[in-house]
């Protein structure tokens, strides 16, 4: 029997299991100890496991990744929060210049299973510096694993083979989707990093989306369905690595693409699955490539302003009509 | 007071500080023959503090080290072969990070360098990390982290030494205290006259000694060591010193005011030590020019065995991106 947990709950019983069978993993943050998380996403953990094992940090992020850093070139496996994604900007040497590139700078000699969290997102109101999709700013750096799970099995599975992982992962949670069900397998559950899933199977256009937009995604298939026109929905779950034969594959049998990403549009993860469908099935391609993005603007805090911003079904169904427009 | 090391403790520092200084002197040369590229940061001056340290790391205990890119001293005082580090400043296949680290990214695991960091105060808070793991296995290991005088003026030192006292960790913060953070004088850029008085901020322990004896400060970062291992936390060594050259290779230092260089050299750490093991019959002054010799002669073979290497392949370009 499948059960039902949410997106939050899937957070916590990935570290709660790792943790268990693994006396190397560690996690800390700040306030994700005592207090639980201030999305209350990781409560029971200090408790279960102790201070050693689970501890709060300074608001120091700085402090936060150099210490997962050295810890994990040490022998540990930890995992730190980052709470907000927008806080990364703070600390990004640590996470771009060191931990992304320790492997490589030391011939192979250092690995750095860490594993990064993070809530990214926009739609609670939460103003400019704490709403952002923060996914791009990690593609551009070679040695990071970058995770974007949309819902709760894929959290589970996909937070378990991040913290597994001898590289560094920045696994980010769309805050938003915290409170969403999800059914999780029975037994263990383990996703690999660099699979995509058909979400829905379709012939006539092929619709990428990551974790909020995958739902706006399957609203616009559902809705274009009854129109008799037929989506296939794919969602890659992790960008680095990007599973582009699965992309690719559904492109040559739809011939047309849709991305939709609750971010920029200039230099979006769209902005690369379109240019390796142009590159290599072109041919293919029966209209235009659409991209639904949030444009060029900064989030705004007046909820219309943010509302609208944030692609939804609305803009799907249009992107989808314009790669079939004649 | 000088703590006397016994005499074959005093030796192999005496011999590695040549190594060292002249190993810089002929990485100097290489750079203006174009042998070597990019850029570099010698620590011609400060050698003492690299061999003391080094004296006090038992890596196969655990013990780790980061430091600065002026870490060409501290590498080799911690055992990276000339013929290793020679061949990793000049690209090649046979250097200790295969060619991809360079003057400014010296690993060596083995010996308990996790790395020489390129940017201000980032190995600050990795070595927190490093005693983390330290604290949590009970391995008895205290990780040291190397940086000079400008890091004290960046973010990530204060967060990180916040967090190691704090977590009251097994770490040694080191700082090389060189009186110039790049070209600007120390005096011109912090409000506290020593380093070492950041230390009360973090309710931390802290000691000033002077850089230029390598057993004053073997004494004082054994001191702190016991201090981390006995559970007491972290301390912050300053060891007062001086880089004979400037900043970096472009640089001639024409912001020293005069003489002040002359002053430091009057108080050399390599004369230091030899001077004194002449004086307590360690030494004769004959062996001593030997000593020097020899270092010169090594760093000559590695020079040449490290030429005489090859380039690592193209295909080495995408290898240890991801594991």
């Amino acid at each position: 029997m499948p059960t039902t947990i949410t997106y939050r709950e899937a957070v916590v019983r990935a570290l709660d299991e790792e943790m268990a069978r693994d006396e190397n993993v560690i996690f800390f943050g700040e306030d994700v100890a005592k207090a639980g998380g201030v999305f209350k996403v990781t409560p029971g953990l200090w408790e279960k496991y102790g201070p050693i094992r689970v501890r709060d940090t300074p608001i120091s992020e700085i402090a936060i990744i150099g210490a997962g850093i050295g810890a994990a070139v040490t022998g540990l496996r930890p995992v730190v929060e980052l709470m907000f994604a927008d806080f990364a900007a703070v600390t990004l040497d640590q996470i771009i210049n060191q931990a992304a590139k320790f492997r490589y700078m030391s011939g192979g000699q250092l690995k750095v299973p860490l594993t990064i969290r993070a809530a990214q997102g926009a739609g609670a109101g939460f103003g400019s510096q704490h709403s952002q999709c923060v996914e791009v700013w990690f593609m551009h750096a070679p040695g990071l694993k970058v995770a974007v799970p949309s819902n709760p099995a894929d959290v589970l599975g996909l937070l378990k083979s991040a913290i597994r992982d001898d590289n560094p992962v920045v696994f980010l949670e769309h805050k938003l989707q915290y409170a969403e069900n999800g059914e999780i397998p029975d037994g263990e559950h383990i996703v690999p990093f660099g699979v995509a899933k058909i979400v829905r199977e379709g012939t006539d256009v092929t619709i990428v989306a990551i974790q909020r937009m995958v739902a706006a995604a399957v609203k616009a298939a559902d809705e274009l369905a009854r129109e008799g026109i037929s989506c296939e929905v794919i969602d890659p779950r992790t960008l680095v690595p990007l599973d582009l034969d699965t992309i690719i594959n559904s492109v040559k049998k739809t011939g047309r693409l849709v991305t939709v990403e609750e971010a920029l549009h200039a230099g979006g993860w769209g902005s690369e699955v379109a240019t390796q469908v142009t590159d290599q099935a072109i041919w293919y391609l029966e209209g235009p490539v659409v991209r639904v993005t949030m444009g060029a603007s900064i989030i705004p805090f007046s909820q219309p302003l943010e509302d609208y911003l944030i692609p939804g079904k609305d803009d799907v169904i249009a992107a989808v009509r314009r790669t079939l427009e004649p | 007071m000088t703590q006397a090391l016994p005499a074959e403790q005093r030796r192999h520092m005496l011999t590695r500080m040549l190594e060292i200084r002249y190993c810089e002197e002929r990485i100097q040369e290489l750079f203006l023959e174009n042998v070597i590229r990019g850029t570099t940061h010698l620590c011609i001056g400060q050698e003492g503090v690299s061999v003391a340290m080094a004296a006090s790391i038992d890596a196969p205990r655990g013990d780790t080290v980061t430091c600065t890119y002026r870490g060409h001293g501290h590498a080799l005082a911690l055992g990276i072969t000339l013929e290793s580090m020679l061949a990793e400043m000049m690209g090649k296949e046979a250097g200790c990070c295969k060619g991809k680290g360079g003057s400014m990214h010296l690993t060596d695991i083995n010996l308990g360098l996790i790395g020489t960091f390129a940017v201000i105060g980032a190995g600050l808070p990795i070595t927190n990390g490093a005693a983390l793991t330290a604290q949590i296995k009970g391995t008895g290991a205290v990780s040291v982290s190397i940086f000079g005088d400008g890091t004290a003026n960046i973010g990530a030192f204060h967060e990180a030494l916040n967090l190691a006292a704090v977590w009251k960790l097994p770490a040694v913060f080191l700082c090389e205290n060189n009186l110039y953070g790049e070209y600007s004088a120390y005096a011109d850029t912090a409000p506290v006259p020593n380093v070492a008085d950041r230390a009360l901020a973090y309710g931390m322990a802290s000691e000033i000694v002077d850089g230029q004896d390598p057993e004053l400060v073997y004494a004082a970062i054994q001191r702190a060591m016991e201090r981390a291992r006995s559970g007491e936390g972290p301390t912050l060594v300053e060891a007062k010193t001086y880089r004979y050259k400037g900043h970096s290779r472009t640089d001639t230092g024409p912001y020293r005011p005069a003489g002040e260089l002359e002053r430091w050299m009057q108080r050399d750490p390599i004369n230091i030590l030899g001077e004194r093991m002449i004086a307590d019959g360690q030494l004769t002054q004959a062996q001593f020019d030997q000593m020097h010799k020899d270092a010169q002669q090594a760093v000559q073979t590695a020079t040449e065995w490290a030429m005489a290497q090859p380039y690592p392949p193209y295909e080495a370009i995408l290898e240890d991106i991801w594991v």
